[in-house]
This record gives structure tokens, sequence and C-alpha cells, in this order.
């Protein structure tokens, strides 16, 4: 059966949440280019994404706007045509594209932060010249592998592996839970090698032995495209290999950054869960009056607004640092762990404000919430990051 | 072709009114501001395709202070070349259309845009007057326009239908929704605005014969008054005394 995508003419009435004025601490362009990314997401996603998303369908054509707009590898440099901004730009960028939906930001943070910034950090010349323009205009997808269906959590137990054969590698093994394999162009995969070093190479679609299946009956991430990537003898040629970068450090550098875009985009989706519940408790009259003059409305609300301003003002920090250089990963599990456990906590409580319409898809918690179960999953599990705040204080590893 | 787009900022739609002095001016404490959207989704983007078929330049004009910068930076991310603005304050119509008409002449400017209106006085003032010290033909209302180079075909919205006219030479234009697209500054185009001209220049003196006495809200909108559908007595008694409608 065909899918057609419907186009709601809802007018889009958010606002934005300021509590603590941290406008002030944006420069001129950060607001300028918040205010593009919100107006784009209005006009281009909003109208759609329930649509998107309740018939499981990945809005493609968002792809080139996205490029068009600058929303593909925005801190990559402008050689390649990135964008060449600083990293509180990138996670502006990202927090507004999460207002309108986590697999939105997944779209162009996989491929800014898991494809595009691999291949600019550890690529070849030519690797770069022949995939960083194309990605960066959305003309190309792109996806990332690192997780396999027996190892999540510890992808340094992974099992896909190369074997040398002259001029090239052959690539045996599987990937799950990737992001846009089923669309993607190119695969960043990461592989063991004969010496049982991780080593990162760039996959085409259409090599033989290739194949990337969808994965189906996702209710998380709807409007995003999730599958496996499965390697058989697929012949890798030498030139594809990233040339100086083995160890899980090469992966890690590129979830670090991921993560720390998802920090901020969990506060897009939070502040839109808010922003629609803080409406709904003027409007919605029970017992003679608005639901939010009760007491018990009023705590959520409360709650949520500080919860976000905390999590703006972390963001914040964690970006002046990322810009000097000095971010860790253990800040950005943090801020990640942190900001988008109150995304969902946020996303639960507007939902019950709205009552029985709250589990509607006239309003946007619900498919926030459901998006929020993978958000907090992958790039990290919660839990995980906890174990690595636990390390990173404790000095003990719990991992091992 | 040298084309010259009138731009100003506006308090943002939901943004809430008061004001001070007495009622005789708008407390702009706590308001955001941004571009006109009549000027920014209309006459901005015509004059940008504009220059895209014919080359020239587009040039906008802001009369303000430097709080009005951010908006004049977002005419050049969206692609203006330059940007100059009247380093003074707006107190009138007249006194705006002033300021710019003298830059339109000093700069051999062969089209000004305005918006219709700006979405918080709604005077649609400006473009006329500013039509009529320039001696120029004014096309209000216009939400078409073809421009082959030396001749353009403008349609005006009029009351209930289009007017179509053609013209030669230079002219005014007012824009309204339909002469254009909105187009969202990118990324690429907002890093370049940093690079462009913004030039401040002195005022031109110009009497400010205006002065605002007061400004009033609209009364606030009433409750609903439910009446029984047997009972037209109280229905004609509430519309008559209460409505003064009848
Ligand atoms: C929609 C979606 C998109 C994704 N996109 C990508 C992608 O593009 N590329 C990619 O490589 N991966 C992707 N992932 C995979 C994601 O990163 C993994 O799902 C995640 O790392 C968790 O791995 P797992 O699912 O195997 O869970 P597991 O690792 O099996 O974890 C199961 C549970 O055990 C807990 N657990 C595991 N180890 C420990 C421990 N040591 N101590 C305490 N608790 C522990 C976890 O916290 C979790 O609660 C995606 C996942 C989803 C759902």
């Amino acid at each position: 059966m065909e899918k057609v995508i419907h186009r709601s003419n809802k007018s889009d009435l958010f606002k934005n949440h300021d509590y603590f004025g941290i406008d002030d601490l944006l420069t001129e362009e950060h607001k300028m280019i918040r205010d593009s990314v919100r107006t784009w997401v209005s006009k281009e996603v909003l109208p759609i994404i329930e649509s998107c998303a309740e018939q499981n369908e990945c809005p493609l054509h968002l792809y080139k706007q996205m490029g068009e707009l600058g929303a593909l590898g925005p801190s990559i440099s402008a050689e390649y045509g990135g964008g060449g901004m600083d990293e509180i730009t990138y996670g502006i960028i990202m927090q507004e594209l999460e207002r309108g939906d986590s697999g939105i930001r997944s779209m162009a943070s996989v491929q800014g932060s898991l494809v595009m910034f691999p291949i600019s950090k550890y690529g070849t010349e030519k690797q770069k010249s022949d995939y960083l323009p194309k990605l960066a205009s959305g003309e190309i997808i792109g996806c990332f592998g690192l997780t396999e269906p027996d190892h999540g959590s510890n992808p340094g137990e992974m099992v896909t592996n190369i074997k040398d054969d002259g001029d090239a590698y052959i690539l045996n093994g599987a990937k799950m839970w990737i992001t846009n394999s089923p669309i993607a162009d190119i695969a960043v995969v990461w592989a063991k090698d004969e010496t049982n070093r991780i080593r990162g190479m760039v996959i085409e679609k259409g090599m033989k032995g290739f194949s990337a299946p969808k994965i189906e009956g996702k209710w998380s991430l709807r409007a995003s495209i999730t599958g496996e990537l499965v390697f058989e003898d697929v012949r890798v040629p030498k030139e594809n290999v990233f040339p100086d970068i083995s160890g899980l450090k090469g992966p890690l550098s590129c979830l670090s950054k991921a993560r720390y875009g998802i920090s901020w985009g969990a506060i897009g989706a939070a502040m839109d869960c808010y922003d629609a519940a803080l409406r709904y408790s003027q409007e919605r009259i029970q017992f003679g009056r608005p639901i939010g003059q009760f007491q018990l409305t009023q705590k959520k609300l409360a709650e949520m607004i500080t919860e976000i301003t905390k999590a703006q003002l972390l963001v914040w920090r964690l970006g002046t640092l990322a810009n000097q250089g000095k971010a860790t990963p253990a800040q950005i599990s943090m801020a990640k762990r942190n900001n988008v456990w109150i995304a969902l906590q946020i996303a639960r409580e507007a939902r019950q404000i709205h009552g029985g319409m709250g589990i509607t898809s006239e309003y946007p918690m619900m498919r926030h919430m459901m998006n929020l179960e993978t958000v907090l999953t992958y790039e990290g599990t919660h839990d995980v990051h906890l174990l690595i705040t636990g390390h990173d204080v404790t000095g003990l590893n719990a991992f091992s | 072709m040298n084309l010259l787009v009138c731009i100003s900022k506006t308090p943002e739609t939901t943004a809430k009114i008061a004001f001070k002095d007495e009622n005789s001016s708008f407390d702009t404490d706590g308001v955001q501001f941004i571009m006109n959207p009549y000027d920014e989704w209309y006459a901005l983007v015509r004059a940008l395709e504009l220059k895209e078929q014919h080359g020239g330049k587009v040039i906008a004009i802001n009369v303000g202070d430097s709080s009005n910068d951010p908006v004049i930076r977002k005419a050049l991310a969206i692609g203006a070349d330059e940007a100059v603005r009247v380093d003074i304050e707006a107190t009138s119509s007249f006194f705006v259309a002033k300021q710019v008409a003298e830059y339109a002449k000093s700069n051999d400017i062969d089209i000004v845009f305005t918006g219709k209106e700006t979405i918080d006085y709604n005077g649609a003032e400006v473009g006329g007057m500013i039509a009529e010290m320039l001696e120029q033909p004014y096309f209000s209302f216009a939400s078409h326009m073809d421009h082959d180079g030396s001749t353009a075909t403008v349609t005006r919205d009029i009351e209930g239908g289009v007017e179509v006219a053609e013209i030669n030479g230079k002219f005014v234009i007012s824009a309204a929704k339909g002469l254009a697209e909105q187009r969202i500054p990118n990324m690429r185009g907002i890093m370049m605005a940093k690079r462009k001209p913004l030039n401040v220049i002195p005022a031109v003196e110009a009497e400010g014969n205006v002065k605002v006495l007061s400004y009033e809200l609209p009364p606030v909108k009433g409750g609903i008054t439910m009446v029984d559908a047997d009972d037209m007595d109280k229905l004609v008694k509430l519309l008559h005394e209460e409505a003064k409608v009848l």
C-alpha cells in the first residue's frame, strides 16, 4: 500500500523558553541561525511529522533542504562543504531540529557527526573530497555502523572483521540498529583487522556481498529509518579504509560528537512538550478554572521549566568548553544522560497535563516520548553513561 | 538595476502590547522584534530575484538606532548586498519617507521596495510618501511583478479584484502577499552577512510635524452570554441594551 503523507495546516504556536536570559550568552549569529532552523522546522517538518510518524515513513526530501540550510555537518570545515561553525551553533541546530522530531535530528546528526566527522578527521584527501561535499549538500546519505546484534553497549567486543587480500580487505559480519542504513549511499563501518584492532572504512552501496535490510516494527523514531548492515565477503578496496586511526577511540570520538549534539537536541523536544503543556494548562477549564491554576499542575510546569533551564545552562557551558577543545567525553556523557532523561520526564508530565487529548497526534508529547526512548538508549544507554560518570569520579571501572 | 528595499522591525506577533508616557508611546520593554514580514518575505525576496535575473545590487535601508542592526543583518543574510542605516529614531512615516527618498535620489535607485504595511502601526504610508517625494509612480499592494529589464508589469490587489499596470522607468512598489516566497536565511548567508557592509549614515533634516497624542488598546473581548433558545425577549433586550446593535 502506498503511503500518502498528509500535510497539516495547524499553526505553530511555539514560543521560545529562556527563563534565565541565556540568549544574552549567545551571539547575534547564533540567534539568527536558531531562528532560521526554527522557521524551517515550522514550515517543513511540523506540518508532516505526525503523518510521517504514524505511517512510519522517513521524509527523505528533507535531506537536500537540510543541506541547503547548512544543517548537515555545520562544524565541518567549509573547505569540504561544511559550515565551519562553532560547537554552540551545531548544538543550537540540533536543538531546533529535535524540537521538530528526534528522528529528523537523528537524520542530521548521523550525517554530520557520525559520517562527515570521521571522514573529515580520519579520511584521506581523496575520501574527503569524494564524499564530504555531497554529504553536506544532502545529495548522498550516510550511515554509521558500530553496534552489532550481539554487541551493543560493549562495541569493543565486535566480531565484524576484515582480512587482508592484496589490494583489498575482505569484510564479514553484521551491524544492527543502524540509522539510515536501508537508504544510505555510504556506510562508515568499524571492523576488526587480523591483529584485532578496530579500523574504520567507507563501504559503498552496491558493493558485492553488502546488503542493508530494514528493521520493521519500531514504535520509536518512526520518521527515521533503521536497518542492518550485512557483509558477506565484501571486497573493500584498501583506499576506502581510514589510514591512521585504530582502536575504539575512532568510533568513540564520533560518538562524543553526536552525544554532544543529542544533549542539545533533547532540550528541543523538552521545550516543545513544555510549551504545549503550558498553553494547554491556560486554556483547559475544569472545576470552573484553568487547570494551570491547580497547584499540582503548577508543580509539574514549574519543575519542567526548572529542568529545562538547568539543561540549557549545562549545554551552554559544555558548548563553550567544546569550542575551546576542552569538553571531556565524561562531561558529554553527563550532559547527554541528564538532558535526555529530563526531556523524557517532561514529555510524560506534559502528556498528563493534556489528559486524554495528550495521547493523540493532535499534540506532540506521545511522539516525543516514544522517540526519546530511543534517544535514551542509543549513543550509549542511560545506565552506561552513569557508569562513565561513575568511572570518572571514582577512578574505578565498572565495566571490567 | 539598483534596488532599494525598506526594512523595518516590528514586534513579534505574540508580543504583549503596552504603552507608557501616558499612553503616548509604545513600551518596548521585554518585547522581541522581528523584521516586518511584508518587507522580509515579499519585498526583499522579489528584489533579490530581480537582481538574480537582471544583475545589479540590492540595498536594504532602515531608519533607526543600532538596536535595529540584528534585523538589518538578517536582510543581509537573506541576500541583500549591502545595507544602510540612517542613524536616527524613526518618529513618523513622513520622517522615514524623507530619509529613504533622499538616499534613493543620491544613489540612483531604480526601484524602491517597501512592504504593503508594517504589522505594528499598519500605516501603509511610507511607500506612497517616498514615491511623492521622488516624483515617481507608486504601486501599492503589489501581489505580482514581472520585469524584463526595462518595462515592469505590476499586478495590484484592489478591492474585490486586481489591477494590472505597466511602467517604464523608475518607480516605488509596496509588496503584498504573493509577490514572492519567503526565503529562510541559511548558515552560509548568515556567515557571509558578517562581512557585508552595513553603512551608518546621518539623517537629513525633516520636519517632525506629527505628534502622537495617545494610543488605546482595543476593548477586551467579553465572555459569551448564553441565552435560552425560548427566551427571545431576553436576547432582544441584550442585543439592544448591551451589544447596542439593535
Ligand atoms: C532507533 C535506533 C537507532 C540506532 N542507530 C544506531 C546507529 O546509527 N549506529 C550504531 O552503531 N548503533 C545505533 N543504535 C544502537 C544503539 O547504540 C544501541 O542500541 C545501544 O548502544 C545499546 O545497545 P543494545 O541495544 O545492544 O543494548 P545492550 O547493550 O544489550 O543493553 C541492554 C541493557 O543492559 C544494560 N547494560 C549493558 N551493559 C551494562 C553494564 N555494563 N552495566 C549495567 N547495565 C548494562 C543497558 O544499559 C541496557 O539497559 C541505534 C539504536 C536504536 C534503537
